[in-house]
């Protein structure tokens, strides 16, 4: 493998390389620093003239006189069994002090398209025993379902809970966890460990680290190694992964620096126009597979930037992954945990997941009139604030009661508190709908009432 | 559309992402080209000097300067003939089933397949006879595809003339049916490039619903029958459900579907859900007058662009056999979102938030491929097209919503309000609309009821009037209203609750016929004269709005043979008005 010492330029992550081969686009290259340290990067731009490398790590210490050698392949990752308990650092290398890893295959990282015709439907409901995701906006296998949340919020307790309780009554099917973190703090890191380690989880973990103090680039591939290694343990050794991949707008902040240093006309807020194009090819790594055992479900977690849930990271990955969790400052303000805000929250793929052979019949049900109660409540508090409570009629105030009761009884629950759906969360939801009169359930059919409402099921 | 120049070699000078360079090649706009040995597809979008730019509708991974590039001389075009029904295709026709079969689970690059098999034999029935005079558009036999019978035409772009000899059996698509005085052969099947509409011999203006099932949009804002309506709003605000429930259970004939960098799960929701759904008015699998074509956020974002066109070009070909087809688009968006990447590879200058300044050109040629026809032969057929807009954070005044708001007659504006409190389908009554209102007036009177439009206008008046008060709710409390607009509240109340919201999962609020439609509303406006001339008579506010009867109303949707139940409801509710005006 020819070694060129061409570099004309550096721009930020950007290597530009003059007078080669012909070199093809998206290879790995490998960049010899003159100290004898090596960095890896990515080809972004080819042609006769110039080559344009991203590179995946830090560009300190590349000058003029660095080796460039391009290697002729994409990006691979080396997969095996073995992987079940390591930690990784971002860019794939152990950083636990254990061996390097023997792989049984090494697979390109970008990921081919699953086939929309060989996609399995997700149809498995997934318990995490937390109400608002159960009852709410339920989980099933292979989804894609985020956590919105934002700076100083409890997000990484709940995706630590959904972990740990995750489960699909009645399986006893292999599950494997991945873990990925983009620039996130050490500390963060360590609460994540310190659970897996607690309840024996890393066993069965794979993690990935990019830390805050890490290289900004190497985010690009982190997520695209972690899922690389979920689509090998799912579709290849027929494991149900969970997928965790925290901050995702960490990852974000690196494609737009990308994006600058190319000096690329910008998009939205200066996220690169193509910023949903490369979200997706993550995101739509989840997924079941016909006549395959296993299952890919991602939870990513962002945090958005000034709480806005317009801002184009939450915007785009709303428009891609099946549902968003959202995590509210109001409610943590309140005390209460887990703070999820289930009104612009949403599971897509709930109605495949629930009902008769499922979870219970009555469930869709109940949870639109929750719904509807709830927000009709919540919009409720606003008028009081004006006008007192005395101006509301009888059914209004009755409504704003259900809000508060919903918010300290179903919302809020312990932080190991696993609730089960039939009497955990679904007959909680049927004792708080028993304080609005049966008439004003009008989302609900007259037979469901009568089985499950607690006034007749009293009789 | 050229026909097949081979040969002229050109090489492949800089690849970047998914457009690439070529230099020493003779090419046209828009010809398709293969490039690099393993012959990726591609299409010329530019041509500069030497330079000939192309968008290659598959990963670019390992391509290299040097890489041989040539010239099918050809423009981007799709198969049309018997095959097509039931089928799902990539954005350039590539049928994903067929794909599975050669290359697994996973789109791997450099896989080509026809978009309708070469090989299955159709049995052809002639309609016409040796002698006949034929010209561009004739039908000239017919192929029973699925439960739908496919008719075979002469192409657009072929000769006319007289036949020769025509002869009934069985056939691929590529053999000769019938031949022509001047030596024309005619097959089952032909080519039509995607970026040039087929011709047709009129327009007319369209004066007939497209009847969707689905309340909101029959009764307040319908769409016509080779008309246009936009479904912009933010995520989960319910753009695909709607999407899906018109492809379920519109009356159009053929259904076209196009996920348009969208996800991968809905696709196959639509693929598992289809084929166990039945017409509600034919009992047939609706599956059988579907075609999807899936070009999911993560495949190739120049195949994304062609995607659009692929779906207009087939949903054309049907209406040319004379039927009503409707296309979705799911979504717009991403479809004018794959022009803005595109654009800007090709360093364009760029219009407004990036989009290319023919962004709005390209929105109005599409959407002008719509219409009610009178064919070439004479027959009529139409294509109505619905297209979902995901505008960035919800707001609408964004280039894509705001161009296609510019050519549309129906918008549909979705509410991110409504769909937070589960109230579905989430289409704000009052910001959404429909042209055709006037054009499709005689339609009701004459098919629903001559009181059909009268309570309509009503509705739609109640609605207005509850958002006036709301305002003044929200500052003095619902309690302070005068008697009579405590009961419009209550009447707006259940023209929400009862009529606009429809439940998409519910097995039998799914779909609504016309019939229940007006049903219902007649319902409601009886509760609401009863409870006006009760308020008149002397009857307190809030005796009218606790009317028991009036809480089963919402039971009706849920029940199929509905009528008993109504009857019921409504002699309940005139007994408790009569008692209640007897003790007043
Ligand atoms: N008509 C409807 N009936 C019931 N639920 C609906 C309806 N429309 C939308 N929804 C709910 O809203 C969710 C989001 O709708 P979807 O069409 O996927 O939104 P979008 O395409 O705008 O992002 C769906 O998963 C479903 O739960
Ligand atoms: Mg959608």
């Amino acid at each position: 493998m020819k070694e060129y010492r061409t570099i004309s330029k550096i721009a930020g992550p950007l290597l530009f390389v003059q007078k080669t081969e012909p070199i093809g686009y998206g290879e790995l290259v490998n960049i010899t620093l003159s100290d004898g340290s090596t960095k890896r990067g990515q080809v972004l731009d080819t042609s006769d003239e110039l080559v344009v490398v991203q590179v995946f790590e830090s560009t300190a210490g590349l000058g003029r006189d660095s080796g460039v050698r391009f290697t002729g392949e994409a990006i691979k990752m080396p997969v095996g069994h073995e992987m079940l308990g390591r930690i990784l650092s971002g860019g794939g290398k152990p950083i636990d002090g254990g061996p390097e890893i023997v792989p049984e295959k090494r697979i390109d990282i970008t990921g081919a398209a699953i086939n929309p015709y060989a996609r399995g439907m997700p149809a498995d409901f997934i318990q995490t025993g937390i109400s608002t995701i159960d009852g709410t906006n339920t989980l099933v296998r292979g989804q894609k379902l985020p956590i919105f949340s934002a700076a100083g919020l409890p997000h990484n307790n709940v995706a630590l809970q959904i972990a740990r309780q995750a489960k699909v009554p009645g399986s006893v099917e292999e599950f494997a966890v991945v873990f990925a973190g983009m620039g996130i703090t050490k500390e963060e890191a360590n609460a994540f460990m310190q659970d897996f380690e607690r309840t024996g989880a890393l066993e069965r973990a794979v993690v990935f680290l990019n830390l805050a103090d890490d290289p900004a680039v190497e985010r690009i591939i982190t997520p695209r190694l972690a899922l690389t290694t979920a689509e090998y343990l799912a579709f290849e050794l027929g494991m149900h992964v969970l997928v965790i991949l925290t901050d995702m707008t960490n990852y974000c902040e690196a494609l737009r620096q990308i994006g600058a240093a190319r000096e690329e006309v910008p998009g939205r807020r200066g996220y690169p126009g193509y910023m949903y194009t490369d979200l997706a090819s993550i995101y739509e790594r989840a997924g079941m597979i016909k006549g395959r055992k296993g299952s890919v479900t991602q939870i990513p977690i962002l945090t958005m930037p000034g709480d806005d849930i317009t801002h184009p990271i939450p915007d785009l990955t709303g428009y891609i992954t099946e549902g968003q969790i959202v995590v509210s400052r109001e409610l943590h303000r309140k005390g209460i945990y887990p703070p999820i805000n289930v009104l612009p929250s949403l599971s897509r793929l709930m109605n495949l997941g629930i009902g008769v052979g499922k979870t219970r019949e009555d469930h869709k049900k109940v949870s639109d009139q929750m719904y509807a109660a709830y927000a009709e409540g919540n919009d409720l508090r606003g008028l009081v604030a004006i006008v007192g409570k005395d101006a509301l009629s009888e059914r209004d105030r009755m409504f704003l009661e259900f809000a508060d009761l919903f918010e300290q009884r179903f919302v809020r629950q312990g932080i190991d508190e696993d609730r089960t759906i039939g009497e955990g969360t679904l007959d909680l939801g049927w004792d708080l709908l028993a304080t609005i009169p049966v008439e004003q359930l009008s989302r609900i059919d007259r037979e469901l009432i009568e089985k499950y409402h607690p006034k007749f099921r009293a009789k | 559309m050229n026909e097949g120049q081979n040969g002229t070699g050109g090489k492949l000078k800089r690849i970047a992402g998914p457009v690439v360079t070529a230099v020493g090649l003779d090419a046209h706009m828009y010809d398709v080209v293969k490039v690099g040995t393993e012959e990726l597809m591609g299409e010329v979008i530019k041509v500069d000097g030497e330079a000939i730019i192309i968008q290659v509708y598959e990963d670019t991974t390992g391509l290299r300067p040097g890489e041989p590039v040539s010239n099918t001389g050809l423009s981007l075009a799709v198969d049309l003939g018997p095959g097509l029904l039931t089928s799902i295709y990539d954005g350039i026709q590539r049928p994903l089933e067929v794909l599975v079969d050669k290359m697994g689970s996973f789109i791997e690059r450099g896989v080509s397949a026809p978009g309708i098999s070469r090989d299955k034999k159709w049995e052809f029935k002639p309609l016409a006879k040796a002698g006949d005079e034929v010209v561009p558009g004739s039908i000239i036999g017919e192929v029973q595809e699925t439960n739908i019978v496919h008719r075979i035409m002469v192409p657009p772009n072929a000769k006319g003339g007289t036949i020769r000899a025509i002869q009934g059996g069985s056939y691929t698509v590529e053999e000769t049916i019938a031949t022509l005085e001047d030596g024309t052969e005619l097959k089952m099947m032909h080519r039509w490039p995607v970026r040039v509409p087929r011709p047709v011999r009129e327009k007319k203006n369209p004066t007939i619903p497209l009847i969707t099932g689905q309340r909101i949009l029959d009764g307040l804002f319908p769409i016509a029958k080779g008309g246009t309506a936009a479904i912009p709003g933010p995520f989960g605000s319910g753009k695909t459900v709607t999407q899906q429930q018109l492809a379920k259970w519109s009356d159009a004939e053929i259904v076209v579907y196009i996920g348009c960098g969208e996800r991968g799960n809905e696709m196959t929701e639509v693929l598992t859900e289809f084929p166990e759904l039945q017409d509600p008015k034919s009992g047939k699998p609706l599956m059988e007058r579907t075609i999807l074509i899936a070009n999911t956020s993560n495949m190739p974002v120049a195949a994304r662009e062609a995607s659009v066109y692929t779906g207009i070009t087939i949903a054309e070909y049907f209406r040319d056999m004379g039927y009503d087809v409707s296309l979705m688009a799911d979504s717009t968006s991403r479809w004018a979102e794959a022009m803005r990447e595109i654009s800007s590879r090709l360093e364009e200058m760029p219009g407004e938030e990036g989009y290319p300044a023919y962004l709005a050109a390209r929105l109005a040629e599409f959407y002008e491929r719509s219409g009610l026809v009178t064919t070439l032969n004479g027959d009529s057929g139409s294509v109505s097209v619905i297209g979902a807009v995901s505008p960035p954070g919800g707001d609408f005044s964004e280039p894509v919503t705001q161009n296609t708001l510019r050519i549309v007659k129906v918008f549909w504006a979705l509410d991110a309000k409504l769909s937070q409190r589960r109230h579905f389908p989430s289409i704000n009554w009052l910001n959404s609309y429909s042209l055709y209102l006037d054009t499709l007036g005689p339609w009701y009177d004459r098919e629903v009821s001559p009181e059909w439009n009268i309570l309509r206008a009503w509705a739609m008046e109640v609605l207005q009037k509850e958002a006036e008060l709301q305002e003044i709710v929200q500052l003095v409390g619902s309690d302070a209203l005068p008697e009579t607009e405590q009961i419009t509240i209550e009447v707006a109340r259940l023209i929400r609750e009862v009529f606009l919201q429809q439940n998409a999962y519910d097995p039998v609020d799914t779909f609504c016929s016309m019939g229940k439609q007006y049903d219902m509303m007649k319902a409601i406006r009886s509760y609401a004269d009863q409870a006006y001339a009760a308020q008149v008579a002397g009857v307190p506010p809030t005796q009218i709005i606790t009317i028991k009867a009036k809480n089963d109303l919402p039971q009706i949707k849920f029940t199929k043979d509905y009528e008993p139940m109504l009857d019921g409801i409504m002699k309940a509710m005139e007994t408790e008005f009569t008692q209640l005006r007897s003790s007043a």
